[in-house]
């Protein structure tokens, strides 16, 4: 019983990891197992989001503030280095005069960063398949491989 | 007096920087550029001081060591750091080389295979390709390198597409191939996220110092390690991970091909290099199980499985792409053994792969440009019809097969030494015996155009037709590049060597 | 005949600058606080996308022209890279900021404005041309499945 309940706790303290993992896992299901084209960008759309879920929870310290200095009398140098440094968060709360505790604002700016690589990824594949769809006329895998068939075989008939 | 007082000292102080940006800014412009040939000639100078100022960087660093470059002044452990060391400064001036011989050929290749409406952003994606492989070779910063594996992508998939005017197949291909590399890449971004948890940074070499003191850390490592090796293989195309490249290289326009097999495998082995033996370090028990029982499992495995399907392809260019996965395979077996020879041997051939299979894959190019040929039966009487076009054929592949005097040699034989000298003799067996493929699917194209007559068109025997200038130019440039490693290959070896020092230490 | 669509018609029209403006609210908020250039510019672009979808992709093309777009996207690139190379014209590393002022502080204050307005400018202008680009493409390709399915 007491096993049973310390890791139920631990499961829901780590509920974010939980939910990280069961969207990998569907993403990634979904690229492989699906023979639309869409359908698969949408798997690998939800297999991206899965990541910036996963890092926004590493930068979570827990009882954290949202890293902004709001402070007029912190001068803009000190402010300009705190706010600029990963470990602002760590400096605030061991050596800071205001004993704030900061969360890690470095893992939101990466995963902005990874966000406009998804858009763009999202986007190319979308316009790939719009092209895709012009020239074969339909997005289902298995009819355009069919379609390519005779086409790669033509060395051998000849 | 030394070569390296030619360079100024501000490109040898922000030539870092140079080498990234100023393919982004140029492919910016490039975008709106109207007028291909302006488009070109961008694109050309951009290049081409691209080659210098890594050229300039690397002589810097054989004499004066590493040199660390922060970005916006601020320095590494906060800020993003650009460093070039022995590892990457030779894989700096590949890839800008290899982009100018690209540009030199794209000019009349584009003209035959690109739309007109799509030949100026062309070039932008070219250069775009070309600063994300240099930024992410130049980076010392962990996510940088992701943003930049990206940045390279991302353009790679629409230049891959742009094949669709000549074979609608690009298409599927391109995307099969953003839907591997983006996992790929997810991968890889996964696995930087755990290394930033168990380390606390994203400088590769602060990541290197933690684990050293945390010998080898946690779990969170370990799954990270894995997470990378799996990201990166995707993106190298390691044997079972290969499945994107046969397509890629087959449909796509063929200075992207030839760009691509000659940089951007070659760039993510180099990020392989650099996170087993740099930031992750052999000794660890993990990293050492999987570089034995892995790396070199699969990279054997692909080498006797990809030299077997480039026997039976009809498709040339599919032939060369299961090729290059084989070479891909000596490599990660070079890379496997993990003593400093066979290390050294892994990227000499890495180099001497990209200048081989870049000839190649130039010289296919130039057959389809005059003959539209694509299939290897179409090889017939080639010899009589482009003579020097073939003559480069020939010699990379020779090069390509291990033949004495060319650069494949040097490294098939430099790898094979060093397997030796770790006890690995089954090692040497396979080498020997997928060279022995290799003559086989090489020497069925060479029997063919050597010793068949060229084919008759209405009753007339097909007539001499030679490649244009721009094309011969920079085929026997390679071709050249390859006889010189092979007859005196000082400075390519000793650069193999000062890699593998500066990772693995002296030793043997 | 009666405008069906009258009600979206008026409201967006009264929310389009509002959202524009807010897009500006987030960008001149982005040195210092939460917001930046891909906030703002994203919100600019949804501005522009609404009008578009409510609107028609014609009118729009009118009123932002593919051409502009393309030389935004360009501009603010130029503009994110000019900084950088303006930084290194005054001695500075490559986007190194505080070389523009003689309090760094404050040089690195006009920096990262004038990074976050290429920014804006390119995010902006790049989600406004996806927009085109999937919006202006003529459904011009019959569907296989129904192809197969009537005959």
């Amino acid at each position: 019983m007491s096993v049973f309940m310390m890791q139920s706790t631990t499961l829901f303290s780590q509920f974010n990891y939980i939910a990280v993992i069961i969207l990998m896992m569907v993403g990634l299901y979904v690229v492989f197992a699906s023979r639309n084209l869409i359908k698969k960008l949408v798997g690998l759309s939800v297999f991206q989001t899965s990541v910036f879920l996963l890092y926004i929870t590493i930068s979570k310290v827990s009882g954290g503030q949202p890293p902004i200095l709001v402070e007029d009398h912190v001068s803009s140098d000190e402010a300009l280095a705190a706010a600029a440094t990963q470990a602002a968060s760590i400096e605030a709360a061991h050596g800071g005069a205001h004993h704030v505790v900061y969360s890690n604002p470095l893992p939101h700016v990466l995963i902005l960063t990874a966000i406009v690589v998804g858009v763009a990824t999202l986007a190319i594949g979308l316009s790939l398949v719009v092209r895709i769809r012009e020239a074969y006329g339909c997005i289902e895998e298995d009819r355009i491989e069919g379609f390519d068939f005779d086409y790669t075989l033509e060395g051998i008939s000849k | 007096m030394t070569m390296l007082d030619i360079f100024p000292n501000w490109l040898l102080a922000h030539g870092p920087a140079f080498l990234m940006a100023l393919p982004l800014l140029l492919a910016a412009i490039t975008a709106i550029l109207p007028n291909e040939k302006i488009a070109w000639f961008s694109s050309f100078a951009v290049t081409l001081i691209c080659t210098v100022t890594a050229f300039a960087l690397a002589l810097n660093n054989i004499q004066n060591g590493v040199s660390v470059y922060p970005l916006g002044g601020w320095d590494p452990p906060h800020g993003i750091a650009l460093v070039i060391d022995a590892l990457n400064a030779p894989i700096l001036v590949l890839i800008a080389f290899m982009a100018v011989i690209t540009i030199i050929y794209a000019l009349p290749a584009t003209i035959a295979e690109v739309e007109p409406k799509k030949r100026a952003p062309f070039y932008a994606a070219f250069l775009l390709c070309m600063a994300g492989l240099l930024g992410m070779v130049v980076t010392g910063d962990a996510f940088n390198v992701f943003v930049f594996l990206e940045v390279s992508s991302i353009a790679t998939y629409t230049l891959v597409a742009m094949g669709a005017s000549r074979d609608r197949r690009a298409l599927r291909a391109a995307y099969n191939y953003l839907i591997l590399g983006s996992i790929g890449a997810t991968f890889f971004v996964i696995g930087i996220g755990f290394l930033y948890m168990e380390t606390g940074t994203l400088n590769m070499a602060g990541m290197a110092r933690i684990l050293h003191d945390l010998e080898g850390g946690s779990r969170v490592a370990k799954v990270a390690f894995g997470f990378i090796i799996v990201g990166l293989g995707l993106k190298l195309a390691m044997f079972p991970l290969h499945m994107w490249l046969p397509g890629a290289y087959a449909y796509s326009p063929t200075p992207v091909t030839t760009f691509l097999s000659s940089t951007a495998t070659k760039a993510a082995l180099y990020l392989l290099l650099r996170f087993i033996f740099f930031v992750f370090d052999p000794d660890f028990e993990y990293v050492a199980s999987v570089l034995t029982y892995v790396l070199v499992t699969l990279g054997v495995v692909g080498m006797l499985f990809a030299s077997m399907q480039a026997i039976f392809q009809i498709d040339a260019r599919r032939m060369l792409a299961f090729s290059s996965i084989a070479q891909v395979g000596y490599m990660l077996l070079g890379i496997g053994i993990a003593t400093t020879a066979s290390v050294a041997a892994g990227y000499l051939h890495l180099i001497n792969h990209a200048i081989i299979k870049g000839g190649l894959f130039l010289a296919l190019g130039a057959m389809w440009y005059r003959f539209g040929i694509t299939r290897i039966s179409d090889f017939k009487g080639m010899a009589k019809m482009m003579p020097w076009t073939m003559g480069a054929f020939t010699i990379s592949g020779f090069s390509l097969i291990g033949v004495p005097f060319t650069a494949g040699f040097v490294s098939k034989y430099q790898l094979a030494t060093a397997a030796a000298g770790a006890g690995w003799w089954w090692a040497v067996g396979v080498i020997v015996v997928t060279s022995i493929l290799a003559i086989f699917y090489i020497g069925q194209a060479l029997l063919l155009a050597y010793f068949q007559d060229p084919p008759k068109i209405e009753g007339r025997t097909v007539a001499k037709n030679e490649a244009p200038l721009a094309m011969l130019v920079p085929m026997w440039m390679l071709v050249f590049a390859s006889i010189v490693i092979g007859m005196r290959g000082g400075v390519i070896v000793d650069a193999s060597w000062r890699a593998a020092i500066f990772l693995l230490g002296g030793g043997q | 005949m009666r405008d069906p669509h009258i009600l979206l018609r008026v409201v967006s029209k009264f929310l389009i600058p509002l959202i524009a403006l807010f897009a500006f609210y987030v960008q001149f908020h982005g040195d210092y606080g939460p917001g930046g250039g891909f906030q703002a510019g994203v919100i600019l672009a949804a501005s522009v996308i609404l009008y578009g979808l409510v609107f028609g992709i014609a009118a729009t093309k009118t009123a932002f022209p593919p051409s502009w777009i393309r030389i935004g996207m360009t501009l603010g690139v130029l503009l994110y890279g000019g900084t950088g190379v303006l930084s290194f014209l005054l001695g500075g590393e490559f986007l190194n900021y505080s070389v523009f002022s003689h309090n760094p502080s404050h040089g690195q204050h006009y920096g990262i404005l004038a990074v976050e307005l290429g920014v804006l400018c390119t995010v902006a202008s790049v989600m406004v041309a996806i927009f085109y680009a999937f919006g202006s493409r003529q459904p011009g390709v019959p569907n296989i499945e129904n192809a197969n399915e009537d005959g």
